[in-house]
């Protein structure tokens, strides 16, 4: 995998989205659920505007002193007996783990639940090196099995059901139970207990690393991070370069503000530190630990108006939030990263070719914005994007131009304003039936095609205005 | 008190009558009303379709139309949110930027304007009717007018307001969002008009002309039988 996904375009990919009518489903109901209970957890946390307010705060002065931070993390690490290895590119750091696999002779590799490691397309580049990988988080097991690539950063199974889980099983693992969640989960269980068992080397990715310390804290529900970091000999964790908080108290904030906003819980099951190798004296843990810091065009975004993007926590709050992601799903953006953030994160990573689309899928109503738990002005971020994609990019069509121009040339120029609005009636006449256009031609067709758009009115607000002027003058 | 109205494009050439509404309610309550003749569109479709150069010129002529003005006021959360989005636009245009900001601070919707600054709760109307209300997303997220609409609507004798399912979501409007991507406009205001089936309301009420158009407009295309009306429109009765 990469940040991309797939070869369609757009359109089809919308088209197929919208036509989903199962998935629709089950992401309308799984949003409702984390909407509900983000909503309900910020309630009883009490003071919500002010714990955002200092995630914010703490976001921003990590990004604003970002070099600082890597540069104390880096020491703390490697005082702790780990290796720090700094990945310009998503190549880098592939290269950097398949070396690790060789020298270890690596043939297992188990994996808890990382994104970063999809943007850089890690399982690909292991497999490739010969190793078999093995995602250890339920969802991402089930979606690895499936062949199924990433559609929601927190909740990756959220489009399937249990019926469509069973099947999956039964067909790539000889399952013979039934669609009882819980005789499924066991039946992952036990054979991911295989895995941990066999693994060479344990992968995670890294909710937030505190750079004080040289902690790597991974937050999870499932207890599969545990074995990942507690069983292989050598342990890899990679990171994306902004996923750092300066001090333990600031964890607190943010991670309090992650559980909360991903899926309403005061906290999840479980919540993982992991300071260095295996101590003398500790019987479990790593003897080799490697953190991976994965730059892959963040650094590019420092600095640039689109900072606030690197703020990121990854709780999906703004996904669950968005009703564009509702309709269409989140195969429909083409990248790992969909919903709101996707569109605002996908076109700075990989750029805008494959992606112009992306900052369009919104209509701006700002559902993602109130959601975030740092306060990202994410769809202020789209339309920024939108005017790079206009201004600087020109990738908008010769007719939306034209449009554009006659419309800033109407906007500015009352006479032109006027005159037209008072032909706008008589233009539209040939397509009015009723006082209403149900199929209208040119720009309007998009309108038409899904609902009825009215004629304008006989008599503008300006000329009775007028009127009345007229009358009281007299 | 003196207010300029800002019609609104829309209203204008579309539904003068919620323009008329908007003069007589500010009358109502003692207000002097001028028009601005020369006032035409705030720009968003726009400024949010990626055209800043192109939205900064319909910018300029509403800086222009509103000048002389005390206080302007508009049947619009989204347009007035735009209107004082305008000081930002124009931040590399000191001059201009300095006028937009004198522009912004005089600029109201029209429901706040009635509670905030005016003090009215009860314009003391009556209208009969069981109504749902949709709270626009760009005048209660982005203007921050939450509460104005409701404690005026709740205050109209003989209107029986039934709450609106996922009332905060998005009807699928979003300006030119509506024309772009149809397709998925078209699946978000169809779940808006089934959200409004389901109040079993005979009206439903918006505070913003293009909300009020799109969901109107598909009420319309499905045909459901329910009135769709503008804030203003129900306030303005006897």
């Amino acid at each position: 995998m990469s940040i991309k996904i797939g070869h369609k375009l757009y359109a089809e990919r919308i088209q197929d989205g919208l036509n989903n009518a199962f998935m629709r489903k089950a992401v309308s109901s799984a949003q409702g659920r984390f909407r509900s209970g983000r909503l309900k957890a910020a309630e009883e946390l009490g003071d919500w505007e002010d714990w955002r307010t200092l995630g914010e705060e703490i976001r921003s002065h990590t990004m604003e002193n970002l070099d600082y931070y890597l540069h104390q993390l880096s020491e703390q690490v490697e005082k702790r007996g780990g290796t720090v290895f700094f990945a310009e590119t998503a190549k880098e750091a592939n290269e950097y783990i398949q070396e690790i696999a060789k020298k270890r002779q690596a043939k297992k590799v188990v994996k808890s639940k990382s994104m970063v490691t999809e943007e850089i397309g890690l399982n690909e580049a292991l497999e490739k090196s010969g190793c078999e990988v093995v995602e250890s988080d339920l969802g991402e097991w089930i979606l690895q099995l499936d062949e199924d690539p990433p559609s929601h950063i927190v909740t990756p199974a959220l489009h399937k059901n249990k019926e469509q889980i069973r099947e999956t099983f039964r067909k790539k693992k000889g399952y013979t139970g039934s669609d009882d969640p819980v005789e499924l989960a066991a039946f992952a269980r036990e054979q991911l207990r295989q895995d941990f068992l066999e693994a060479d080397i344990g992968v995670t990715g890294c909710n937030f690393a505190v750079a004080e310390s040289g902690a790597i804290t991974l937050v999870t529900n499932e207890g599969n991070a545990r074995m990942v970091t507690s069983l292989p000999d050598t342990q890899i964790s990679v990171m994306g370069m902004e996923r750092i908080v300066p001090t333990w108290e600031d964890l607190e904030v943010v991670v309090s503000l992650l559980t909360r906003a991903a899926v309403g819980q005061k906290l999840t099951s479980y919540i993982t530190a992991l300071t260095g190798t295996r101590l003398e004296d500790e019987v479990d843990g790593p003897e080799d630990f490697h953190l991976v810091i994965v730059d892959n065009g963040r650094s590019k975004i420092l600095g640039t108006e689109f900072q606030s993007a690197l703020h990121c926590i990854r709780c999906a709050a703004c996904i669950n939030a968005c009703p564009v992601y509702r309709h269409v799903g989140g195969h429909s953006y083409g990248s790992i990263y969909p919903g709101p953030i996707g569109a605002v994160l996908t076109p700075l990573l990989d750029g805008y070719d494959d992606h112009k689309d992306l900052p369009y899928a919104s209509t701006l109503c700002a559902a993602c914005t109130e959601a975030c738990p740092v306060k990202i002005p994410l769809h202020e971020h789209l339309i920024r994007h939108r005017e790079i994609i206009v201004e600087r990019e020109k990738m908008t069509t010769k007719a939306e131009k034209m449009m554009m121009m006659g419309f800033a040339k109407w906007a500015s120029t009352p006479a032109a304003y006027k005159l037209s609005t008072k032909m706008a009636r008589t233009t539209l006449k040939p397509w009015t039936k009723e006082e209403y256009i149900e199929k209208g031609p040119g720009p309007m067709k998009g309108w038409t095609e899904q609902r009825d758009f009215p004629a304008p009115s006989k008599e503008r607000f300006r000329d009775w205005y007028q009127k009345r002027e007229q009358r009281s003058d007299q | 008190m003196k207010v300029s109205l800002f019609i609104t494009c829309l209203c204008d050439t579309f539904t003068p009558d919620v323009g008329k509404d908007t003069v007589e309610l500010l009358e109502r309550f003692g207000c002097e009303v001028d028009f601005p003749a020369g006032q035409t569109c705030c720009g968003q479709p726009a400024y949010n379709s990626g055209y800043k150069s192109e939205s900064i010129k319909a910018m300029k002529q509403m800086i222009k139309a509103f000048e002389q003005a005390e206080y302007v006021v508009g049947p619009s959360g989204s347009c007035v949110h735009m209107l004082k989005e305008y000081p930002k636009v124009l931040a590399d245009e000191p001059e201009w930027a300095k006028r937009a900001r004198k522009l912004a601070d005089k600029t109201f919707e029209l429901t706040q304007f009635l509670v905030d600054v005016l003090k009215v709760e009860d314009v003391g109307s009556t209208f009969t009717g069981t109504a749902t209300y949709h709270p626009s997303c760009h005048m209660t997220r982005l203007l921050g007018v939450k509460d104005a609409p409701r404690i005026l609507l709740e205050n109209v004798k003989g209107l029986n307001l039934i709450e609106l399912p996922m009332k905060e979501d998005c009807c699928g409007f979003g300006g030119t969002f509506a024309v772009k991507n149809s397709h998925i406009s078209g699946q978000m205001v169809q779940e808006k008009a089934e959200h409004i089936e389901e109040t079993k309301a005979d009206y439903l009420i918006g505070g913003d002309m293009g909300c009020v158009m799109n969901m109107g407009g598909r009420l319309r295309r499905n045909g459901q039988e329910v009135k769709f009306l503008h804030i203003a429109q129900v306030l303005n009765t006897q």
